[in-house]
């Protein structure tokens, strides 16, 4: 038993030294990749104007908390404007969307009447919604928030759709058999066994959501952080333009991240 | 005969494919009844209808004299692929029937912690499907069913996957619980010893299309010993009857 205990103590010990030896190996990648665009721009080799150092970002970053120009707004004022569009279409997305999926997977009679509409839409990339989006609902929030609804509702039904008609039929037969109902069998077998790609539908749809931001924010808007890079390239502020363009890259990871420890906690079953 | 369980004339024709012709038999309450049946027989068709997931072309069953009916009677099934739902615990997958037919919280908390005891799964019953092994879930599964004291419980070849000593010790479970809960019990299997083994009578199947060749009763005590003289005349009697598979 002790002999056991040791073994395992030591496996623990080598699992650790790896998770440590491959964090570090991520932490070396993100410092080299910072340090060789640093050191190609300070030797002149790419011309600061047109792509800055990470330290001239970092200077714009800071400038950026306190003062409004050139886009007329504080960064924290960009980056909440930029949350809420977004968030608002995804969720929006996600609410309606993963129902639906499910709907049309489960029951016979969504699936023939919605599926025909559905695949027509499509196909239809979210930003060839935006004239049209122009024209019914103006420039204001709705109409950013009904684009990145766009972007992410696919993603959100399609998963849902396929993931509830890959439920086990044995699990249904069990649930059956047990004298649940249709609609009981879809909560508690279909929902459930769909989740997996649920989920990564929701993931897929929240990439979305955060990459059709710029697009979204072209629509006349006054804050945002894709407002900021079109006020930034207007200006010729490459240094504003790769600023917001890392803003979106790192919350966008930073909410992926958030999603990924929900899903973890929601799949721990898995 | 106190009959529990009554099949009357079942027929199930898939367009001109008679798969199963004019099955009738009953089963007494508590008894455990065994089928063997020869591959691609219609054996699943047949628990397909008894647990209602497919309508008869002909013929019904009846529990207690009404015609079964999953909303109404108690009816479990084991299949031969572990069937434990992969999102729930342990625990949870041993209530599930007891939710769906909307038992008291309080009495679906007593009855899987009696079949946990039973199973002797009480440390494990927080635990995932992924993180047990494939006997452990079927034992779950079997749980489950036995948790519902169902007025009938099929097991489909159960056992299928696990290797012989895997199976002599859950073959000896099912006893146990059986025995315990009272239940009638319908456990489809091809292997003979097995039914053997089990069971208090042996209804035999022919090849497709499905009817009842003959029935044998076992009345052996139990624990049933394979090697023991008797044992071995029942299971050479019944392989002599089906050695036409």
């Amino acid at each position: 038993m002790n002999d056991l205990k040791k073994l395992q103590l030591e496996n623990k010990k080598a699992e650790n030294r790896n998770t440590f030896k491959l964090r570090m190996l991520t932490v070396i990648t993100i410092i080299l990749f910072f340090g060789i665009w640093q050191f190609v721009v300070d030797q002149g080799i790419v011309d600061s104007r047109t792509l800055p150092s990470p330290v001239k970002i970092y200077e714009t970053f800071l400038v950026k908390l306190t003062k409004k120009a050139p886009d007329g707004n504080l960064l924290s004022t960009n980056i909440l404007a930029s949350l809420q569009v977004s968030l608002y279409g995804f969720f929006s997305a996600v609410i309606i969307g993963v129902p639906l999926g499910l709907l049309m997977g489960w029951y016979k009679i969504m699936d023939k009447t919605l599926t025909p509409i559905f695949e027509i839409i499509r196909p239809i990339p979210p930003i060839a919604w935006i004239p049209i989006v122009v024209v019914w609902m103006g420039v204001g929030l709705s109409a950013k928030v009904l684009i990145i609804f766009f972007s992410a509702f696919v993603p959100c039904v399609i998963n849902s759709y396929t993931g509830i008609q890959l439920t086990n039929k044995t699990f249904i037969n069990v649930s059956q058999t047990f004298g649940a109902n249709n609609f009981t069998t879809f909560i508690r077998v279909g929902v459930p066994s769909s989740l997996p790609m649920v989920m990564t539908g929701i993931k897929i749809a929240l990439g979305n959501s955060w990459s059709t931001l710029v697009a979204a924010e072209m629509l006349a808007a006054s804050a945002g952080l894709g407002f900021m890079i079109q006020m930034g390239r207007q200006f010729a502020r490459a240094d504003v333009v790769v600023l917001g363009m890392v803003l979106i890259g790192v919350l966008g990871a930073v909410l992926s991240f958030i999603f990924s420890s929900l899903e973890k906690y929601l799949l721990r079953w898995k | 005969m106190d009959a529990k369980v009554k099949v009357e004339h079942l027929t199930k024709k898939y367009g001109d494919l008679l798969v199963l012709d004019d099955i009738s038999f009953s089963i007494k309450k508590g008894e455990f009844l065994c089928i063997v049946g020869p591959t691609g027989c219609g054996k699943t068709t047949f628990l397909n209808l008894l647990t209602k997931i497919i309508e008869p072309t002909s013929g019904n069953i009846y529990i207690d004299g009404v015609p079964a009916n999953p909303k109404v009677h108690n009816i479990s099934s084991v299949f031969q692929e572990p069937s434990a739902f992969p999102w729930l615990t342990a625990e949870q997958n041993i209530e599930y029937g007891l939710k769906i037919k909307k038992y008291d919280p309080k009495y679906i908390k007593e009855q899987s912690a009696k079949i946990l005891a039973l199973l002797g799964l009480e440390d494990y019953k927080n635990v995932y499907p992924r993180d047990m092994s494939v006997s452990m879930e079927q034992r779950v599964v079997i749980g489950r069913a036995f948790a519902m004291n169902p007025d009938l419980l099929l097991m489909d070849e159960p056992y299928g996957q696990m290797d012989i000593k895997m199976r002599y010790y859950l073959e000896d479970e099912v006893v146990r619980l059986w025995k315990v809960t009272g239940s009638t019990v319908l456990f489809v299997t091809h292997n003979l010893e097995e039914a053997v083994y089990l069971a208090e009578r042996v209804l035999v199947l022919t090849n497709k299309p499905a009817t009842i060749k003959t029935e044998i009763q076992v009345d052996l005590e139990r624990p049933r010993k394979v090697s023991s003289p008797e044992f071995v005349e029942i299971r050479k009697e019944l392989t002599d009857m089906i050695k036409w598979w």
